[in-house]
């Protein structure tokens, strides 16, 4: 069950992505992180203790929501904005 | 103009932009360095351009402010040196460090204008790191910018004005809201409702709000004591006290936060002086009425400089700018900085009735388990803080940091920071106060591998 849920601007441009090697779509002028969390439960896994995590401040200070891409370049979710063929992952073991 | 003269201004929420068109409008040309991708600061965030809502769907009351504020700054975009997309993070005397697109580079600046804006105090309760967790402040930023509630049934818990403004965006976008839960107590509010009168405009919105929301059959509840989130991998209810009740609603979302804290690392990395401010229950760069900090040539505006809205931003940001004008020699209206600055006393009154209405729970301290996750970076947790300041001597939060990590982590005690002074307080039986504020350290935000080194190097 994914994380956030749309509730107006539905009709924008589609985007296809991948997160965990799976083919998603999400609108033009979301970000990466509304991206992820409309499809999924979390962004990626605490680096101490594995539990999940899915951003907190949305605005660039908490810096909660890094995640890595396939090919392991790490974006900060909240305010990077989601591309065309972006490979996305939640945590580095779904990387292969 | 003179060409030594080169006002760099860091923030361009309400506080950045009329600084900006204050020294355009004086013929000066700053730059503006804005973390976001477009103008407006948190509050007047803008929509992405691929959506299509209406500024009164966002703004709500505050639609003709935000309209205002964007239109200054287009006016004058022609004049400034813009920069989206960009983070400063690093600050010496007359030069900025930055990083834009991945892009690394330096600014000098003759004057700097520090407007960089608040977020939300936090005040961590169990499980709070769970998937489904928000600030108010994100669960705002998720509806506004991104047309997305943060779940499809939300819990909004804390205090502050935030708190109801944001449920009632949530109701009235068909989010269902679960509860409304805050700290304060409704006496504190009856209270402070004489001196809220000194804005009765602000204080007839959050009637209008908490109206709406009772409309709505929402839930609620004054005086309560936040206990936990319940939720195994995500959030599946929130559990609460109300006197010696234990209350329970289901929900799959958490929006929380203890109004607003002010971001003021840069005048930290810059020496600016700062002092204990007891209304914001933080230590804040000193600044005289007109907004000069301690260090000859920059200036501060906004609610980076302590907490007191929006409006009372773009006066200051007019002011910041009008003082630095004056510094430089260049003639401004006396009379109009003086009614800025009565205009500035008269919010400053109004933000005391409404500390009044929305007090800091100062009990929180108190009531944190030993194993309440402090540090959401790197999971240090509150037994961990007791243990230093118990039985390794941590008297002050630099010492604190350097025994048990906290504040160090990804978010440099942007979150954590207040609620681990409280913590060393109440630990220590003393005031806040006497605990001191974590130093800022370089760089204020994570920057990727070899940005910093790289810099170094250009530097030497």
């Amino acid at each position: 069950m994914p994380i956030l849920r749309r509730l107006a601007e539905r009709n924008r441009k589609p985007i296809q992505f991948t997160l965990d090697g799976r083919s998603c779509a999400a609108l033009e002028g979301d970000t990466v992180l509304t991206a992820m969390l409309t499809q999924a439960d979390r962004l990626r896994a605490s680096e101490f203790s594995g539990a999940p995590r899915a951003g907190f401040c949305l605005m660039g200070a908490c810096q909660d929501c890094w995640i890595t891409t396939e090919s392991g370049e790490r974006l900060r979710a909240c305010s990077t904005f989601i591309a065309e063929g972006m490979r996305l992952v939640t945590s580095q073991e779904k990387a292969a | 103009m003179n060409p030594a003269l080169r006002p760099v201004i860091v923030g361009a929420g309400p506080a950045g932009i009329r600084a900006a068109e204050t020294l355009v409008a004086h013929g000066l040309r700053p730059v503006v360095i804005d973390e976001g991708n477009q103008v407006g600061g948190q509050i007047y965030r803008q929509q992405p351009a691929s959506f299509g809502r209406a500024k009164a769907d966002l703004y709500g009351f505050e639609t003709d402010r935000a309209i205002a504020v964007h239109g200054a700054m287009e006016n004058v975009l022609g004049d400034v040196d813009y920069r989206p997309r960009t983070l400063v993070w690093n600050a010496e005397g007359g030069s900025l460090d930055l990083l834009q697109d991945g892009k690394a580079s330096t600014l000098a600046y003759s004057h700097l204008i520090i407007a960089t804006g608040a977020t939300d105090r936090v005040l961590p309760f169990p499980g709070w790191t769970l998937p489904g967790v928000y600030t108010l402040g994100g669960a705002q930023v998720a509806l506004k910018f991104q047309g997305c509630a943060i779940g499809s049934r939300v819990v909004f818990v804390g205090t502050g004005p935030l708190l109801y403004l944001v449920a009632y965006q949530y109701a009235k976008s068909g989010a269902e809201v679960a509860a409304v839960l805050d700290t304060a107590r409704l006496s504190g509010k009856i209270r402070a409702a004489p001196g809220m009168l000194r804005q009765p405009a602000l204080l007839a919105k959050g009637l209008y709000y908490l109206g709406r929301l009772r409309a709505h059959g929402v839930t609620v509840r004054s005086g309560v004591l936040p206990v936990r989130a319940l939720g195994d991998g995500r959030v599946s209810g929130f559990v609460w006290r109300e006197g010696a009740r234990e209350c329970a609603a289901s929900c799959d979302a958490i929006g929380f936060g203890y109004a607003l804290r002010s971001e003021t690392q840069l005048a930290d990395l810059l020496g600016c002086r700062f002092a204990f401010d007891s209304l914001n229950r933080a230590f804040l760069p000193e600044k005289d009425p007109a907004g000069r900090s301690s260090v000859a040539g920059i200036y501060l505006a906004g609610d980076g400089a302590g907490i007191m809205g929006a409006d009372a931003a773009e006066l200051a940001g007019m002011r910041a700018a009008m003082a630095l004008l004056q510094d430089v020699g260049v003639a401004t209206d006396a009379a109009r900085a003086a009614d800025i600055e009565r205009k500035l006393m008269k919010i400053a009154g109004f933000r005391r009735a409404l500390e009044g209405a929305f007090p800091f729970p100062d009990d929180w301290a108190a009531n944190a388990q030993d194993d309440l996750i402090i540090c959401r970076c790197e999971e240090i947790r509150v037994g961990a803080l007791r243990e230093a300041a118990r039985t390794l001597g941590a008297v002050e939060m630099n010492r604190l940091k350097a025994l048990t990590r906290i504040g160090m982590g990804r978010c440099q005690g942007r979150i954590c920071g207040p609620a681990a002074a409280e913590i060393l307080a109440q630990a220590r039986s003393v005031d806040v106060a006497a605990v001191g504020r974590l130093r800022s350290q370089p760089p204020v935000k994570p920057i990727p591998f070899g940005v910093a080194e790289a810099a170094r190097e250009a530097a030497e």
